[in-house]
């Protein structure tokens, strides 16, 4: 989010500013947090010459966010849900009216851990994924959530699911999901079973690389990708066997080794990013 | 070793001088520094005792002592409390956060560019990078400005608001740094660029400029002369001369003069930046200008028209008439650029000095004393670099500017690189100030990591001691730091930040993250630590808790011995559930014999035997007995040197138990053995 900010920044040719005059004083400071900003990308029609998109975003509202935010999905036209880093879930409405936003909804202490005196208690809530009305969130607690929109505590808890942390959580047919952990683990969960087991489970041979992502092929439901921490994407078709169909060194590893892939399949297409954060 | 003990050394002598500076803010000087030094009460602190500090990377730890005001002791310890006092520093603004950001994009760009370039290229590559660097000051300024005027609470306005006017004194002392160090324009260009400057900077002309010409009758206006005056005061010749044309309309009886002036306007030679003519051609022109103008001043040509009679004499370089307009002008060195323009024109940048001390004197004239932004504006006229970039480091509440100035001028290869005494030169020093307050930042730290990867003496090591000491709130937060520790070789430290992750994760009954983190440090110790979590837990329960942990450890069971132990006894339990008992047996056996399995567990492995040893069929053979009764009586039999077995009722049975069950098997098995089918 800073970074964007940052990026115009060095376009504006600032000339004309000089409303007081310069001196040297004791200056007062103040503390900040991190916001939840909406940016309209601008029209997405105006190609140029080579096809290059010209549009600069702009930013439409923000609003102040407790704690780093870990991860968010729309849940709706106007509704996002936000995962932050003290373990509270947060649904944020953005009214397109007078472009604000505010808090809908909150879930504090989705993700703890049995100690409280580390990281006061609240473990970090690591992924979330949405299927209107169904909210499902996983954390470094190990344990997953499932939320309704529409109900003040959560549907139901899986305490500890997974012993190390999960990663990401992404839904595999409306009443399964999958997961991945940091012992690089790929678990089907399926969600009309009451027992806390998962149904299935998938590893990497060699090494346990932790898995930070995953993500569905949108019309082949039974392959699945994932990216782990050392920039290697695998596929996986969960059908047969529990062994990845293939490898991909998408990053190298030690170089770009990234801590937080984002990925998304569109038809035959995968988008892998590796973010190398400045803020 | 010794470099980091130097650092450290070093770390704080400059902190205790920055500690006995740290009042000063904006003062009128040296000398009245302590009076103006602000008091900071530690909330709950006992008033009349006397506080003893540490120093730390961004805070001070304050602790009450014995003593009292006068230094005897007063009375009974106090509550032993540790109060850790915070500067609040600049890092958290958050308009601030775009001129760390893009500046640290600007510095990293300076540091990889081409030093190949020789000559005019690597200058004008230089003079870019200084203009970009000014560019984001100014971006953001107007984000400040923005904020100042967009926010309804005073107090925040208020801070804005000298936010702005402290960022616009920083461009003011970088531009004149660029025009005189860094393009180190030579004379001629220095006057224009000087020029430029004044223009830029001082005094707001636009608005009178607006007022003035949007009003139905411009040259009535009260301000009109004052527009003028300016105009001319800049070198804006075009600019007055349009105004000017307004007033000889409005006047036709003057408008004789005003042609005259007019021409004189329009003639005045002026440096160019082209090589179109040379100094002496200038300066043979400018001569013959000035005699010209001499020559109508003289003649009363102005006479009747007491405005236009002081533009002549300003143009004549009249000092007098200038200070008349000190209002106009609003500062000395705006006084001293238009002598410049109208006497000396031609001005060398070695002249400078004398020029910029008279006309401070003259333009102060002993009403008021110079402040801070003075001082350091003067000390770049004398070219006294390191007196600026230390007269920005007292008044200035954070390194940033010093620092990335500094880097820049260190490029331009202006700075000489004597030594500090405690060995860094003075641009590492600047930069690992900087960075080192970065990293008290949550966010702002990785910046930090690339400054310290620019300062070739310290910055190694001053990352190793930093990077160690960020909390590490998430695990994607450790992540990017190990990945960070893990691109420079920081071994030691990859390894320190793995085990508090994996301490943490302990701590948090996170077993399987704990277990993961030991395996990317490689830590066999910790490996094991967890390991003995598990079998205690085993132990206390009766079952494995993170099945899916053990049941998948793969290659990394090998790390730790412990851990070895722990995914086989779990592989024993698994053939078991699978009923294949012979295997199990077999397995059970090799743990104890060949080792694997610590002396404590024994027992619970024994008992393990148990079912085994009372199934219809017989498992173990003959053989194997023996060895299980040679285990059960290493682990009774008090031996020199072992811990004593515990030697309770439960155990006693357990015991007597297991030497029944024992017998029994070796019966059966030697019958089965013997007999013709079991051979």
């Amino acid at each position: 989010h800073g970074d964007v900010s940052a990026k115009f920044c060095s376009r504006r040719s600032a000339d004309a500013l000089r409303p007081l005059p310069p001196r040297l004083q004791s200056p007062d400071v103040f503390a900040t947090d991190n916001r939840i900003s909406i940016w309209s990308s601008g029209d997405l029609g105006n190609a140029g010459l080579n096809g290059e998109y010209h549009g600069e975003p702009r930013l439409l509202c923000d609003i102040q966010h407790n704690g780093d935010v870990m991860d968010m999905q729309f849940l709706d036209q106007e509704r996002i849900v936000v995962a932050s880093s003290t373990g509270t879930v947060t649904i944020f409405r953005h009214h397109q009216n007078n472009q604000t936003l505010s808090a809908n909804h909150r879930w504090e202490k989705a993700h703890y851990h049995v100690d409280q005196d580390t990281s006061c208690g609240g473990a970090a809530c690591t992924g979330v994924v949405c299927s209107n009305p169904e909210i499902v969130t996983v954390g470094e607690d190990g344990r997953i959530n499932l939320f309704r929109a529409d109900q003040k505590d959560a549907v139901r808890t899986i305490d500890n699911a997974d012993s190390s942390t999960l990663h990401a959580v992404t839904f595999l047919r409306t009443t399964e999901i999958l997961t991945v952990n940091s012992i690089g683990q790929l678990k089907i969960w399926d969600l009309r079973h009451q027992r806390n087991e998962p149904s299935q489970i998938f590893s990497l041979a060699g090494d346990r690389v932790p898995l930070h992502c995953v993500d569905r092929h949108p019309n082949q439901q039974h392959i699945v990708a994932t990216g782990g921490q050392d920039g290697m994407l695998s596929i996986w078709d969960i059908r047969q066997g529990t062994m990845p169909v293939s490898l991909l060194n998408a990053h190298e590893a030690e170089s770009k080794g990234p801590s937080n892939l984002a990925l998304n399949i569109s038809r035959n297409r995968t988008f892998t990013t590796s973010q190398g954060n400045l803020f | 070793g010794p470099g980091r003990a130097r650092a450290a050394r070093a770390g704080r002598w400059v902190r205790r001088r920055a500690g006995r500076d740290a009042g000063r803010m904006g003062g009128a000087g040296p000398g009245a520094a302590d009076e103006h030094r602000p008091v900071t009460v530690v909330p709950g602190a006992v008033p009349r005792r006397q506080l003893c500090f540490a120093w730390g990377p961004a805070e001070v730890l304050v602790c009450e002592t014995l003593f009292g005001r006068a230094g005897t002791g007063e009375g009974a310890p106090s509550t032993s409390r540790v109060f850790v006092v915070r500067r609040d520093q600049d890092i958290y603004i958050q308009t601030l956060r775009k001129l760390f950001n893009e500046s640290h994009g600007i510095f990293m760009g300076l540091q990889r560019s081409e030093e190949e370039l020789a000559g005019k290229s690597r200058k004008a590559q230089l003079v870019q990078v200084s203009k970009n660097y000014r560019s984001v000051i100014r971006a953001c300024m107007e984000d400040m400005h923005q904020a100042a005027i967009s926010t309804r609470d005073p107090a925040l306005q208020g801070q804005y608001s000298t936010q702005v006017s402290i960022l616009s004194a920083m461009e003011l002392i970088w531009n004149l740094c660029e025009i005189l160090f860094v393009e180190a324009a030579a004379a001629g260009p220095l006057l224009l660029r000087l020029l430029d400057w004044v223009r830029l900077h001082v005094c707001d002309v636009d608005s009178m400029v607006r007022e003035v010409l949007s009003s139905e009758n411009p040259s009535k206006h009260k301000l009109f002369w004052n527009v003028v005056d300016i105009f001319v005061l800049q070198g804006r010749m075009d600019e007055a001369r349009h105004l000017l044309s307004k007033e000889a309309s409005a006047n036709p009886t003057s408008m004789n003069m005003y042609k005259i002036l007019d021409d004189l306007m329009k003639k005045m030679p002026v440096p160019s930046l082209g090589n179109t003519q040379t100094l002496t051609e200038l300066e043979l022109k400018w001569q013959h200008w000035h005699e010209e103008c001499q020559r109508y001043l003289q003649d009363g040509t102005f006479a009747s028209n007491p405005h236009m009679e002081s533009i002549c004499k300003i143009l004549l370089g009249d000092e007098d008439a200038i200070l008349e307009k000190k209002e106009l002008m609003t500062t000395w060195y705006h006084f001293l650029v238009t002598r410049l323009l109208y006497s000396h024109p031609t001005v060398k940048p070695m002249e400078l000095r004398f020029y910029a001390q008279s006309s401070m004197d003259l333009f102060l004239g002993g009403e008021s004393s110079p402040e801070p932004l003075d001082m350091i504006l003067m000390a770049a006229f004398e070219f006294e670099m390191h007196q600026v970039i230390k007269e920005c480091s007292i008044v200035l509440s954070n390194w940033w500017f010093v620092a990335h100035l500094t880097d820049l001028l260190d490029h331009c290869k202006l700075l000489q690189s004597h030594n500090l005494y405690f060995g860094s030169n003075m641009r590492e020093f600047l930069l690992l100030e900087y960075a080192s307050g970065l990293f008290s930042h949550h966010s702002l730290w990785q910046l930090g990591v690339d400054y310290f990867d620019h300062c070739p003496q310290y910055g190694r090591v001053y990352l190793e001691l930093h990077i160690e000491r960020i909390p590490l709130s998430t695990e994607q937060k450790a992540l990017k730091v190990l990945r960070i520790c893990e691109q420079r070789q920081m071994h030691e430290q990859v390894r320190s930040i793995c085990k508090i992750m994996a301490m943490k994760a302990l701590r948090n009954n996170r077993l399987g993250s704990a277990l993961s983190w030991s395996i990317r440090a490689k830590d066999a110790a910790f490996a094991t630590l967890i390991s003995d979590r598990f079998l205690k837990d085993y132990c206390e329960r009766g079952c494995f808790s993170d099945l899916d942990l053990i049941d998948n450890l793969g290659p990394s069971m090998l790390l730790s011995d412990r851990l070895t132990f722990l995914g086989k006894y779990r592989e024993f339990h698994r053939l078991y559930g699978e009923k294949r008992f012979p295997e199990a047996a077999r397995l059970l056996l090799t743990l104890m014999t060949a080792h694997i399995a610590p002396c404590s567990f024994w027992m619970t492995l024994l008992t393990d035997a148990l079912p085994l040893l009372e199934q219809k069929e017989v498992i173990f053979s003959a053989e194997q007995t023996y060895e299980l009764m040679r285990c059960l009586e290493d682990l009774t039999s008090p031996n020199p040197g072992s811990a004593p077995f515990q030697d309770d009722d439960v155990e006693t049975t357990k015991v007597e138990m297991l030497r029944l069950a024992l017998a029994r098997n070796l019966a059966r098995v030697i019958v089965k053995e013997g007999t013709v089918e079991g051979s």
